[in-house]
């Protein structure tokens, strides 16, 4: 906002990262200058995160130069990058389960100082300031896989804060977050901004980046489609940037009047996850399910599937009750489950597109103990072909191919079990934006077919474009229940995270 | 304390403790300084090699050619010394050893941080090429002619004499070897960048890389430190067996594995202590040495071991599989 | 970024199993040349038949385990305390005057008795990994000094003999001209191919074994694909403890101690990834001819047996060398 711009701190330009044949990045310039806050926007697969892992070292550019308060950085690897002053705050925490809070905050520090010895006692004080200046109380000694997620990452965050960053780069910092610590973060980035640190924001909630970033930077296959000030845009014109188009705004179909009740959830707990959970789905219906990162909602997703095991409660599918923690009494319930994290979840990524359909319903195609393997392989083809998966063999390994189509894949093998409830779990993570309008089109035809749908997700344009009922988490427990023709992005936001 | 109950050390030196009671209930005799002494002195090479066995599971590794590097460093240096210097001063005779040692360790580091191959399989690997290279090409006669300073230095006793009832006991001085490995290890684990280092590597591989560990260095480390190590033992076992003798000690690596886990050291990385690594050594030691004492016979020596491994490692993954179940 | 990677099907040429059938003829012919005489010698080619199956048999129990991303760290011990059981029937309940149709009764009842323990062997070792969820390198390790520990107690650590003549049938006698055990090696063979390759229990095994995760996942009954995989492979293994036994004509706890080293050896080799999910039985097989090949030859060409332990290992190493960018792309994966 000032006048007269500072030269940059950072000056990236003509970065080009190819991965064996793929283009992540082609030709990108891009600039940060200390004291200013950069929104990096982009879709999944945009190239942002390649971009943040090559200003972090973890990546070399494979054309481009960088320079760093107008020198040449040289090879930049993570501890030259650290260094230099540029503190990341990864996506996945990227912390050590095994390690103590207070390690995982100042081992870092004392890395960058060429340490010999490991001061504890210094680690100590390092991590207590840490923890203070964001106002949370963890213990020092508690090992980090005990921790809850919040509390992940806001260790995550204090080890970003532990060093005297002169950048910090912040990766969805706030997914677990509440309204009150995300303030928190906020004040204190923009009292870093003032002392003349540099910050760089990837985030998908694009309302509280906007608010502390003087730039936005738009990527999109790997080019910069947009920059410019943040005033100039908002949440619509940066979609449009990301995508290339104007996304239209869709709406869920109507629900028939009297739909009969399908899955009833009864008094589910679970110590620690969630609590007292009831509610019930109606043929036809798609309920959304959404909380922060450590709600309870991944948790109760995956206890409705069997994948965890309730403590207490009861679960019914028509009039069926159905084993609690049991997947397999689950899905011949009549329930499946598509996971949130595809890739180590969802998929067997080396086998067969094929063999990762036809998995879900290998019994069927038994005979004498042998497989039928043309039955399979037509019934599974069938399928790929009604989800319009756009494969060139269906013998390729599946991680040939693009995210939107290895969620079809996912949803091929539940669809071929015929399932009267499906629980997509953050159906569109990953995915193109041409692709997350076809599966929610998807989900909308799998209603009118009468099966029950249960969107678990955070995104929530997405909940908006898909439900007709959103329940909120927190805490463990539901605390809200909305229909989607009353609410509203921001009106959710708030429910969500206050 | 119920933290204190969940870990494995506190099981192991229950099981130690409840031993020793039963056996000096069995047998007066056992609760002597004669035991004593022969426990300890049995622990000194087993107890070297779990050390390092130890630092490798943290890094996220394991290792099974440590024993074959020990019978190799221990028996090329015993060939050189008396082909070449017989009169060689031990400390000089150690450090060739423990050199060899790490030379050895150097060649499954090549494969593991510098061609990235799992380590199970490269150690699987040389622990074949390092054997069969000792046998066919060092030589394969057990010698018991040992170079005078080696069988000095096996004369050498921190404490020996004589118990009221008659019995002889001696603690030699190689037991010293093993206190030292202890500090070091302990030092360069818990107060060194580098001990916190393999440590992270164990814990995840690639937070650690983000955050700017070297971890082809640390790696290098761990197996040529264990390398070493590995030579010391395999030096001290020749010089307290007053023999080099090329078959001994590859067939115990599984033992000293077992040791370690008992102790606390997970495979998949990231924890480990020494104190836990030598109440189980401990343990094994007392299974291998006093099981007869307890009336069982020394034939049900090999299955009472697995089923201490099983018990020892099988409670802890009981209860860690019901706990990541109760967390979903 | 990288899933968004074109990755093509691997074609014949590229293949483990297209490497490792140029090894197999390269050794063959290596020492074909370098021994004619001998190598090529019509009694060398059944000794090398009479000599391979029963670490064979071992490596295709390994194989199996690793398909499912684990190991079987007990297959000697099983082999072993299955055929010492079955040994101390046939010498101190039949005794060595069996002879005709009583000999032959004793033999099946031996087998039986043999195959049963490997299966129980198996089991527990599938309980302890699927339900006790201990990581297979401990739990068959344990499992495995238990099995060869008893072995031990029931035999005080000697060797037990004795046996009916009929014994001989399984390690030494031959079919048409073709020695017992290599029947029984090739058997055994085409039925894991076949478990693999045509049912659906094989399908899930490498499914489970390329994504233990997604297994869990899809919904498919992990338990019971643990516990039926290292069932199968202690069954093997009782098979390769009885032709042991035979070709011995005793049984012992530390018989084929090598042999657990040689059995990971083969499997990997032959292309088996030890991350699971990947593994085919004519590549495990190819390694286990290109090992025999190896030790015959270098045996006769006067090498020592320890030369051949030091060739094997670094045999596995250059393979693995070869491999190393697909072993890269595996770590990157985990």
């Amino acid at each position: 906002m000032t006048p007269t711009k500072p030269p940059p701190f950072i000056e990236m330009t003509g970065i080009v990262k190819r991965y064996a044949g793929v283009t992540a990045l082609a030709g990108v310039d891009f600039t940060v200058a200390p004291g200013e806050a950069v929104c990096l926007a982009g879709e999944n697969g945009s190239g942002k995160s390649t971009l943040i892992k090559i200003l972090a070292g973890v990546e070399q550019p494979t054309e481009g130069g960088i320079l760093i308060d107008g020198g040449s950085a040289g090879r930049l690897d993570p501890r030259a990058a650290s260094n230099a002053g540029i503190m990341v705050i990864f996506q996945d925490f990227s912390l050590f389960p095994n390690l103590t809070v207070s390690e995982n905050i100042a081992f870092a520090t004392q890395l960058a100082a060429h340490r010999t010895f490991y001061a504890r006692g210094e680690a100590k004080r390092v991590a207590q300031k840490a923890l203070e200046r964001i106002g949370v109380d963890i213990p020092l000694s508690a090992r980090v896989e005990d921790l809850p997620v919040a509390q992940k990452q806001l260790v995550a965050i204090c080890r970003g804060l532990a060093s005297d960053a002169r950048l910090l780069i912040l990766d969805e910092p706030t997914t677990a977050l509440t309204e009150r610590e995300v303030r928190r973060l906020l004040s204190i980035i923009r009292k870093l901004k003032d002392e003349g640190v540099a910050v760089i924001f990837v985030s998908h909630k694009l309302a509280e980046v906007l608010e502390v970033s003087e730039k936005v930077v738009v990527l999109r296959n790997g080019e910069k489609v947009a920059e410019g000030d943040a005033a100039e845009f908002d949440a619509a014109s940066l979609t449009f940037h990301m995508t290339g188009r104007d996304v239209p705004e869709t709406t869920p179909g109507t629900l028939p009047e009297q739909a009969e009740p399908l899955l009833t959830v009864a008094r589910l707990s679970k110590d620690g996850s969630f609590r007292d959970v009831s509610f019930s789905l109606a043929r036809g219906e798609i309920l959304g399910v959404t909380g922060l990162l450590g709600s309870g909602r991944t948790s109760l997703a995956k206890a409705l599937f069997g994948l965890v095991s309730p403590d207490a409660g009861r679960l019914t599918v028509g009039e069926r009750d159905v084993a609690l923690g049991d997947p397999i009494a689950a899905s011949d319930a009549g329930i499946g489950y598509v996971p949130e994290d595809r890739l180590t979840e969802g998929l067997f990524l080396t086998q067969a597109i094929v063999r990762n359909v036809a998995i879900g319903r290998l019994d069927a195609h038994e005979s004498g103990g042998f497989l039928k393997r043309n039955s399979l392989v037509a019934e599974a083809a069938d399928w790929l072909k009604r989800l319009k998966v756009k494969a060139p063999e269906i013998g390729a390994p599946v991680q040939s191919l693009s995210g939107g189509n290895q969620q079809r894949v996912v949803l091929a093998r539940w669809l071929a079990r015929a399932p009267q409830v499906l629980i997509l779990n953050g159906p569109s993570v990953g995915v193109d934006v041409g692709s997350k309008a076809d599966i929610h089109d998807i989900i909308r035809d799998l209603a009118t077919t009468g099966i029950g749908v249960i969107v678990i997700s955070d995104d929530l344009p997405e909940l908006l474009a898909t439900c007709h009922r959103i329940l909120v988490m927190k805490g463990g427990a539901i605390v809200d229940e909305v229909a989607a023709t009353d609410t509203t992005e921001e009106d959710l936001t708030h429910r969500l995270a206050s | 304390m119920s933290d204190l109950l969940k870990r494995n050390e506190t099981l192991v030196a229950l099981v130690i403790v409840a031993f020793c009671v039963v056996a000096t209930l069995a047998d007066p005799l056992f609760f002597t300084v004669t035991t004593l002494s022969d426990l300890l002195r049995a622990s000194i090479v087993i107890g070297i090699l779990a050390v390092g066995c130890m630092l490798v599971l943290v890094s996220g590794g394991i290792d099974v050619s440590f024993t074959a590097v020990a019978v190799f460093a221990m028996y090329a240096t015993t060939i050189f010394t008396l082909g070449v210097w017989p009169d060689m001063p031990w400390p000089l005779v150690f450090l060739l050893s423990m050199g060899i040692g790490a030379a050895l360790g150097a060649f499954n580091a090549l494969f593991i941080a510098g061609f990235g191959l799992p380590t199970l399989i490269v150690t699987l690997a040389t622990l074949s090429i390092f054997r069969g290279f000792l046998l066919t090409f060092v030589g394969s006669d057990r010698i018991s002619a040992l170079p005078p300073e080696m069988r000095n230095f096996s004369r050498m006793v921190v404490a020996r004499g004589t118990t009221e009832a008659g019995n002889f006991y001696a603690l030699p001085w190689a037991f010293a070897a093993l206190v030292a490995v202890i500090v070091l290890t302990w030092f360069i684990l818990q107060r060194t960048m580098l001990g916190r280092s393999i440590y992270a590597l164990g814990g995840s591989v690639e937070s650690a890389r983000r955050i700017g560990v070297n971890v082809r260095a640390t790696q290098i480390f761990v197996y040529v430190y264990v390398g070493a190590l590995a030579g010391l033992a395999g030096i001290l076992h020749g010089a307290m067996g007053r023999m080099a003798d090329p078959f001994s000690l590859v067939g115990l690596e599984l033992s000293v594995i077992a040791a370690v886990v008992l102790g606390g050291a997970r495979l998949t990385g990231g924890y480990g202590t020494i104190t836990g690594t030598l109440l189980g050594v401990g343990l094994i030691v007392l299974v291998q040495n006093s099981l007869i004492v307890l009336g069982i016979p020394s034939s049900w020596q090999t299955a009472t071991i697995g089923l201490l491994i099983l018990l020892g490692t099988g409670i802890p993954a009981y209860q860690a599989k019901r706990a990541a179940a109760r967390a979903g | 970024m990288s899933s968004v990677a074109k990755i093509p099907a691997p074609g014949l040429m590229n293949s483990p199993e297209f490497r490792l059938l140029i090894i197999a003829v390269a050794v063959f012919g290596l020492m074909s040349a370098l021994s004619p005489d001998r190598f090529l010698s019509a009694q060398n080619m059944t000794s090398m038949a009479f000599q391979f199956p029963e670490f064979a048999i071992l490596a295709l129990a390994m194989t199996l385990a690793m398909m499912t991303g684990g190991i079987d760290l007990s297959v000697v011990g099983v082999a072993n305390l299955s055929a010492v059981s079955a040994a101390l029937l046939l010498a101190n309940v039949a005794g060595p005057e069996a002879t005709g149709a009583a000999g032959v009764f004793w033999l099946g009842l031996a087998i039986l008795l043999a195959l049963s323990i490997g299966a129980a062997a198996g089991f527990i070792n599938g309980v302890l990994v699927a339900k006790f969820g201990l990581p297979p390198i401990l739990a068959t390790l344990g499992a495995g000094l238990v099995f060869t520990g008893l072995a031990v107690a029931f035999t005080g650590g000697s060797a037990v003999m004795g046996f009916p003549t009929a014994i001989a049938v399984i390690g030494n006698e031959t079919v048409f001209g073709v020695p017992v055990p290599l029947i029984l090696f090739a058997v055994l063979a085409y039925a894991l191919h076949v478990l693999l390759t045509r049912t659906p229990f094989g399908l899930k095994v490498t499914m489970f074994g390329a994504n233990p995760r997604a297994a869990f996942f899809a919904a498919l009954d992990i338990d019971r694909i643990i516990l039926k995989v290292y069932t199968i492979a202690g069954m093997f293994s009782a098979v390769a403890g009885l032709v042991i036994m035979s070709r011995a004509n005793s049984a012992k706890a530390d018989y084929g101690s090598s042999y657990l080293l040689l059995a990971v050896l083969i499997a990997v080799l032959g292309g088996v990834n030890p991350y699971g999910g990947y593994g085919r039985v004519i590549g495990v097989i190819l390694a286990v001819l290109s090992m025999q090949f190896l030790s015959s030859g270098l045996n006769m060409l006067g090498v020592s047996n320890f030369a051949r332990e030091l060739i094997w290992g670094a045999l596995l190493i250059f393979v693995m060398v070869i491999n190393v960018v697909d072993w890269q792309a595996l770590r990157r994966r985990r």
